[in-house]
Parts: structure tokens; sequence; C-alpha cells
């Protein structure tokens, strides 16, 4: 970057800072929407999945088509490589002009960055279609693992775990925790878990959590060391009953959701769970699953959160990354991502805002073969507080983690 | 000239050693439940791999190097080398694995299986699955390497003496060849032994996970999303070094108490021709084998990137389509195009490194002092090793630009392009530099005009083994280049995160297909300069 773009972001973000959340005024975005024009933003998201990767390539070229900003797409492996390099650039004392723009960002992420100051913002209060976004019907867009996002990351999609089966061999799936349980009993090697501390892992355990706690709701506050040990125990139960007829003696686990969505495609397990309602019917789509495959949930409702995008403090081109941020919330993409055909990701728009013809976008989406209606999804079930998952996870391997 | 190499590689030990003595994390990894199985595992591993690797290279060159199969096992080598490991080990688990290839053609009409058994064959908690996976993708790299030198150990005349004397052709191979053979693999079969502990792409597709091998552990400590095992990954970073010098000093120890025993055998008398046939048969089973599951293996992704749907137990896939191919065509041609470029500039300033170094030796007769600083990129866990790279890249500035990514990428290159050199120019005739220079050559003439030109051979071998190296570099290409360079590499990896095998598929096969262009010059190429001068070709073929 030059030294006059330099000098031009950085009077931006000054202003942006002064004006906090409040600076939605048109003028100031006219003046982001101006200098946004021609950069180049480098979007580091996972690129581990072709509907996501040619969804945000549609969202490059709508982005130079209304802004004439350039989005490339750098695609990672593991988000963690994205924060390790804005860690190591603030090491080495590179306070602006940094390589990341913008990062597709989780919970855990999200909470060690804010927490060594890596984030700019707040910004997403301040983004045009910020007052479309569903802050009240869809908590979850504003707090991130119990976390308040103030405004440091902006919600694209809404996701929520479902539970995935054949129906040519399973036409009725158990659908309480304790069928599951059955289930899993009368079918030893038919169902497992990815192996914690993946994310995915973890919130199956958080989904027993929900099912097993005699009070779920301590879940919401950090743990309570002296109780830690007794409230915790039914999951710990839970797990070394079904441990013996997972899949392998639960002698292996599957690595991560790809892997285990591949057990459900190569016939290896009977039941998979995935954290996108509409997975399984982009999948069926793509023709990677027969289009027996159906979706379910638990009764009592599953887990459910956001997926959000964060700008890096010293990102080289926050203006144009700002423009994309906002651009991903506008209707006409929101309604794109839910489209069973690419992606079946639930918006994160409060629809009873939209205009008649926003609204009408949505309205005529078809669900999926396999994907379940709003009203068929049940309840959200909240994520429980980060310190709940770290302790688990540790536990997790200490307990779980050298097979016997 | 080598200390400018000293810098990156102090940078990036000063990267790991900081944060394993700043925080807690000798104390985190020693609370870590699975930490002696996982030294055992990267030692086990390591250890049987590389033992059954050489094993097996020795076999098959001692046995079958006048067979007329061998031939075609060598053309076969090439592009074997040039597959990544990540795309290896895909391939493999998906021949072996219970839903994979060999179960689903015998499905169900011979097995009854109507659904995919529940068998632990991949993930074993021994590691029997990432111990034969790492023998099927070294092999082919020790053959390589051995292949270079043998034209350096006189094979042809020894052989034949060996055999007036009445001894079998392992026997002889054994007493009168391996020996200057096993010389200049030393260093090839360290580093072998080096990426068997320390790999992380095979161990993470084939190897156990409860726990897994300590690499593995390391990177998953890195990945942590609240980034407070970062200096339990140093720790475990310096285990890993620690664990690795043991294992080389075993190592060593073992040359020291098996090498009397040739000359041991020789004073015995003992010509072992009846040997010959069951070696040659245990040999080319094993040579069979690896081809076999390599090939299977990628001829298995290749289909699946045409592949529609395809479940267990059809043997083959229900439809076909270009569909994998069609999509990602567009983006393929760039990144190949930068990939190539980046292989072939930082191989070539490897080699120039090389050669100077290696030269520099030669007229000096000094050998050359910290060369095994060189080797200290292959065996130090990536993931610790390049925060510390990429800190020092920050500091002075530079960017991730394709410039950065390349002296990056000469890092990890250097130590195999002078793994591949080192022996074969060490070896060379020094009396015919002695005859040239008598004559009134000067030395850069004799260098350029005899010494180059005679070791085209390894020197080509040399520079493909660099690119192939060079095209698998993954994080050194993401976290140095910001991003901002687009690789085949860093594609591939990305998609192999989700899984998909369609598109591994296609990815592996370009993959495989840049380095097995470098590698068929290399064959190529000394045909061509030597098509007058059949004693120098005729050297090469001893080795057959």
């Amino acid at each position: 970057m030059n030294r006059r773009r330099f000098g031009k972001t950085a009077v931006s973000t000054f202003a942006l800072m002064m004006l906090g959340p409040r600076m939605a005024h048109a003028g100031s975005w006219e003046a982001i929407l101006a200098e946004a024009k021609d950069q180049t933003v480098y979007w580091h998201a996972w690129g581990g999945d072709t509907k996501i990767n040619d969804f945000i390539a549609f969202i490059g070229a709508e982005a130079q088509k209304r802004h004439g900003v350039t989005l490339e797409h750098v695609k990672l492996a593991s988000t963690a490589d994205a924060v390790a390099r804005v860690r190591a650039e603030r090491d080495a004392g590179q306070t602006s002009g940094g390589a990341v723009d913008l990062i597709w960002i989780n919970g855990e992420n999200f909470a060690a960055m804010k927490a060594q100051d890596l984030l700019f913002g707040p910004y997403a209060e301040g983004l045009p279609n910020w007052p479309l976004v569903d802050t009240k019907g869809k908590p979850a867009t504003v707090t991130d693992f119990t976390l308040p996002t103030e405004g440091y990351e902006s919600p694209w999609a809404m996701a929520q775990l479902v539970f995935e089966h054949d129906s040519a061999t399973l036409p009725e799936p158990p659908r309480t925790l304790s069928a599951l349980h059955d289930w899993i009993k009368a079918n030893p090697g038919r169902f497992t878990y990815p192996q914690p501390p993946d994310y995915l892992g973890l919130t199956f355990l958080k989904q027993v959590l929900y099912g097993t706690l005699a009070d779920p709701a301590v879940l919401q506050s950090p743990i309570d060391p002296a109780s830690y040990e007794a409230t915790i125990a039914p999951l710990w139960a839970f797990l070394d009953d079904i441990h013996p007829s997972l899949w392998r003696e639960a002698k292996a686990f599957p690595e991560n959701e790809p892997a285990l969505g591949l057990l459900l495609a190569d016939g290896e397990i009977g039941i998979s769970f995935a954290f996108n309602p509409g997975r399984a019917s982009a999948e069926i789509a793509a023709g990677t699953l027969p289009d027996t495959i159906q979706t379910f949930v638990l009764e009592g409702g599953t887990i459910g959160n956001a997926s959000f995008v964060a700008i890096p403090f010293n990102a080289a081109h926050m203006a144009g990354a700002q423009v994309i941020a906002n651009l991903i919330l506008d209707p006409a993409i929101q309604a794109a991502a839910q489209d069973p055909a690419t992606l079946g990701f639930q918006t994160v728009l409060n629809l009873d805002a939209l205009t008649p013809e926003d609204r009408a976008r949505f309205d005529a989406l078809t669900l999926g073969p396999a994907t379940l209606s709003p009203a068929d999804l049940g309840p959200v079930l909240l994520e429980p507080h980060a310190s709940w998952m770290v302790k688990i996870a540790e536990d997790w391997v200490q307990r779980y983690g050298v097979a016997k | 000239m080598l200390a400018g190499l000293g810098l990156p590689i102090a940078a990036g030990l000063a990267g790991t050693l900081a944060p394993a003595l700043s925080g807690h994390g000798f104390a985190a990894l020693m609370d870590w439940p699975g930490l002696p199985r996982a030294l055992a595992l990267s030692l086990g591993t390591g250890l049987v791999s590389t033992l059954l690797a050489l094993a097996i290279t020795v076999l098959m060159i001692g046995a079958l190097h006048d067979r007329p199969g061998f031939v075609a096992f060598r053309r076969m080598l090439s592009p074997l080398l040039a597959l990544p490991h990540a795309a290896a080990a895909l391939g493999l688990a998906f021949l072996v694995a219970p839903s994979g290839w060999i179960a689903r053609l015998f499905s169900p009409w011979a097995t009854g299986w109507d659904t995919a058994p529940d068998l632990l064959i991949l993930n074993d908690p021994m590691g029997l699955a990432l111990t034969l996976g790492l023998v099927a993708k070294e092999v082919p790299f020790l053959m390589l390497m051995a292949l270079a030198i043998l034209p350096q150990t006189d094979m042809a005349r020894r052989g034949q003496i060996a055999a007036s004397l009445g001894y079998g052709r392992v026997a002889g191979f054994v007493l009168s060849i391996l020996p200057a053979l096993y010389r200049g693999l030393r260093l090839p079969v360290f580093a072998v032994l080096a990426y068997g502990m320390t790999n992380v792409d095979m161990a993470m597709i084939l190897g156990p996970n409860l726990p897994p091998s300590l690499a593995v552990q390391i990177t998953d400590w890195m990945g942590d999303p609240s980034l407070q095992h970062v200096p339990t990954a140093a720790a475990g970073a310096l285990v890993q070094l620690a664990l690795v010098a043991a294992a080389l000093a075993l190592w060593l120890a073992a040359e020291r108490i098996l090498a009397p025993l040739i000359p041991a055998l020789a004073s015995h008398g003992y010509r072992a021709w009846g040997w010959d046939a069951p070696l040659a048969g245990l040999a080319g089973t094993w040579a069979g084998l690896i081809a076999l599951g390599l090939g299977a293996g990628m001829a298995g992704l290749a289909l699946w990137s045409f592949a529609g749907l395809w479940q267990f137990p059809d043997a083959l896939p229900q439809s076909l389509t270009l569909q994998t191919w069609t999509k990602a065509a567009p983006d393929l041609a760039q990144q190949s195009l930068t990939t190539l470029m980046i292989a072939l500039t930082a191989s070539l300033g490897a080699l120039a490194l090389a050669l100077a170094a290696l030269e520099a030796e030669a007229r000096s007769c000094r050998p050359i002092g910290a060369a095994w600083l060189i080797y200290l990129p292959l065996i130090m866990p990536q993931v610790a090793f390049l925060p510390g790279l990429q800190v020092l890249a920050l500091y002075v500035g530079a960017k991730g630009s394709v410039a950065t990514v390349i002296a990056a990428h000469l890092v990890f290159v250097l130590p195999y392009v002078w793994l591949s050199l080192a022996p074969a120019f060490r070896g060379w005739d020094g009396r015919i530099g002695l005859a040239a220079a008598c004559m009134g050559t000067p030395p850069a003439r004799i260098f350029w005009r005899l010494r180059l030109l005679m070791l085209a051979a390894p020197v080509l071998t040399a520079l493909a083994v660099g690119s192939a190296v060079s095209v698998g570099q993954y994080l050194p290409t993401l976290m140095l280049g910001g991003g901002r360079v687009e690789t085949l590499t860093t594609e591939a990896v990305a998609l192999s995160s989700g899984g998909n095998r369609r598109l591994i598929g296609a990815t592996a096969l370009l993959q495989m297909a840049l380095p097995a262009l470098g590698f068929a010059l290399a064959l190529i190429v000394p045909r061509v300069i030597f098509r007058n001068r059949r004693a120098m070709l005729a050297e090469r073929s001893a080795a057959r």
C-alpha cells in the first residue's frame, strides 16, 4: 500500500472510531463507498466447500458490479491461519496495511481476537443494512457464544444443528436424546461425532448437555468450579454408555464436519449431523448424497448460532471490507444464500423489516428436498458460555483422548 | 554462502523457542495424557517405516536391478515421487477403508456386506496404516536417490567380480556394492526418518487420533482458536526436535553395530546363491504392492474427479460427469502457472546455492562447516517453525509477494536439493579434474565443462526433486504470501479440508503433473546430452 492511500485509510479509520456505532448517516457511508472503490479486499475464509467458494465468488461479482470493489477469496484450511497471520503482523509492529481485510470467524476465534485487541470496530451497527438484521428474533446475531459482539463482527448466516438420516434404510429416526441413545445402543457402529475440540463435536456435547442436565439454565453463566463436577456428571455417564456402541467402538473419531459427512455418504454411519440445516439439500443438488437423505431435529430444540465476518485492526482495506460486510446483509444476497440449490444458509434478516419486493425474494424460495421449514426446525437453544466448552474440551481429552 | 540461510533458520528456531520458554508450555505438555503414546507413535512409525523402506529399496536394487521389469519400474518412479503426500494418503485411504474401493469390489457378492463393516483399518492405534503409507511413499524417494548414487559405486565391475567368485546376485550386491551405496544413501535415509516422525499430512489421514502422533497434536495446538496453546505447541516442537535427534542417534548406534557384519559375512565365504530366487520374489512382490497401492489409489482419486453419486457398495460410480473439472478449470490455469514459476525459481536458486557451496568445498578441500543447519527445516515441525520466519519477513518489510514466498520455499527446498546432489557431486572422480588441470584448464572451466556436464543427470534430478518439494509447500506459501499468492497446493489443501474427494482427485492429478514434467526432463535430457557419449549412458545404465 502506498503512503497516500495509507493516510486516507488512517484518517477514515479515525473518523469511524470517533463516530462509533452512530456513524450510519449517509454522508460517512458515501465517503466509505468512495474510498472503497477500486480497492481489493482479501477475505480469508475457510475454502473447504465448493458451494461456499462459489457463493463468495458471486458476492465478489456483485461487489465489483455495484461498488467497484474487487473481492479476493483467500481459501484457508483453518481460520486459525488467518488469526496467526494477524498476530504475527502485530508482533512485528505492523499496525496498518495488514494482509487480512476480512475474516469469516466463529465464536472461539472471535473471543480470542477481541480479547487481544486484534479487531477493528465497532463497525457492524453502522452498516446501512444493519437495521434489517433480526437482532430480536435471532439474538445469536449479536451474541457469539454468550459474548456480546458489540459491533466488532457482522453476521452473515444463521446455523442450527440438524441431524441427517437416510430414509431408505431408517424411515423413523429417533427424535429425543434418549431415543437417539437407544438407537445407538441397538445399532452399534452406526453413529459417531467429530473428535473434540472440533467445534461440531463440541456442539454435539452441548446438545447432550441440554438433554441430560437437571437445569440447563446454568449453561448461560460461567462455570462454577465448586459444583462443576457434579453438574457435568450426566454428560460423562451418557458418553460412557454410548461409546462402546459408537463407530469403531470410539477408538477413532472423524476429524471434523466434512469427515463426518463423508462417513454418511460412504454409508459407514446411519445418522449424521451438521450445523447447516440446508447442507443435505445442497449436497443432494450437487449429486453427492442420494435424494433419500432427510433431516430431523430433537424435540425441545437444537443448538443454533450465527456465522460472522470481522475486520482485523490493521486491515489494509477497511473501507472495502465494510462494503463487503454490508453487501452480505443485502436482501438479494441473503436470499441467494438461502436458496437450497446454492447454500441453503438461513438468513440473518428480519423478513418483516423488508420491502415487499425483497420479501418476495424469500417467499419465492422453495425448501430443499431435505430441508425442514422454519416451523419444523423448532426452537433454537443458545450456545453455552464459552467457559463450559473450554473446560469440557479439556476434560474430554483427559477422559477419552487416549484409547483404552 | 550458506550462512545467509542461517538467518531464516535461526529466526524460525527463535520463533519456536521463545513461546516455549516464556509460557507454561512444558507443564501443559506434561499434563497431556496422550504424551507417552504420542512419543512412542512418532518414534515407532518413523523408525519402522524408514527401516522397511530402506530394506525394500536395497532388496529391489540388489535382487532385481538386471531384471527386465526393473526399467519399467524406474520409469514409474518419477510420477510416484511427484505425488503429494496428502493425496497419496487419501488415495490409499480410499483403497483400504472398510467402505473403500477394495471392499466395494468384493461387496456384496463375496463379503455379504450391504453396508460398510465397522472395522478399524485406518487410524488404528498402533499406527500400522500410517507406517505402510509412509513406506509406500518413501520407497520411490529412496529408490530415486539410490539410482542417482549407484553410478558412483562402480556397480557393474564389482558385481561381475563377485559373480565370478561364485556369489549369488544378492549376496554379491550386499558384500561389494551396498557399503558404497549406503554411504551415499545415509542422508536421504535420515531425511526419511525425520519426515516419518514429523509429518502431519499423512498422519492426519492414516494415523491414529486417540492420541495422534506428536506432530499432529502440535498442529492442533497451534490451530487452537483460543490461542492459549501456542506455548504448549512450542514446547511440543522442542520435544519433537529432541526425539528426532534421539532417533538419529539410535540409528547411528545401530549402524555401528551392524557395519562389522558385512566384512564378517564376507570372510565367512557364504555364497548364498540359493537366496536369489526367493529374495527376488519378495522384492518383486513389494515392488508390485507399492506400485499397485499408489497406482490404484491414484486411479481411485482420478475416477472420483469424474464421479457423480458413488455409494457403497457400488464398485463404480452411478454416473460420470465433467462437472468437477469444468467448475474448477478457470482457477486452475493461473494457479498452475504461479506454482510452476515459484517452483522453478526456488529450485534453481537452491541448486545454485548447493553447487556453489559444494564447489567451494571441493576447491578448498575443507568440508563445509555447519552444513547440518541446512537440515533443520526438515526436522522441525513446520507449523511451529513458520511463525518465527513470518515475523522475520515482516520485520525486514517483505510482505506477501511472490518473491517472499520463493525465499521461504528456498529454505525448505535446499535440504532436498542438497540431499540429491551432494553425494553425486562428492563422488565425482576427481582424477578427471586433475587430468584437465594438468593440461592447463582453469578451475571454472573444469567446473562448467566437465564436472557439471558429467553430473547432468543428478543435477537435473536435484532440480526435479526441488521443484516437487516446492510444489508441495502449503503453510509457507500461505503464511508468507499473506494469502496473496495462490498456488495449486494452497487450493488443494483448502479444498481437502472439506473432504471432497472429487476435487481432491482433480487437484492431485494436476499437482502431480507439474513435478512429473520435471522428472521426465531429468530422464530425457541426459540421454540427449550424452547421445554421442555411450560410456556416460552405459555407466548410468549399469545401475539398471
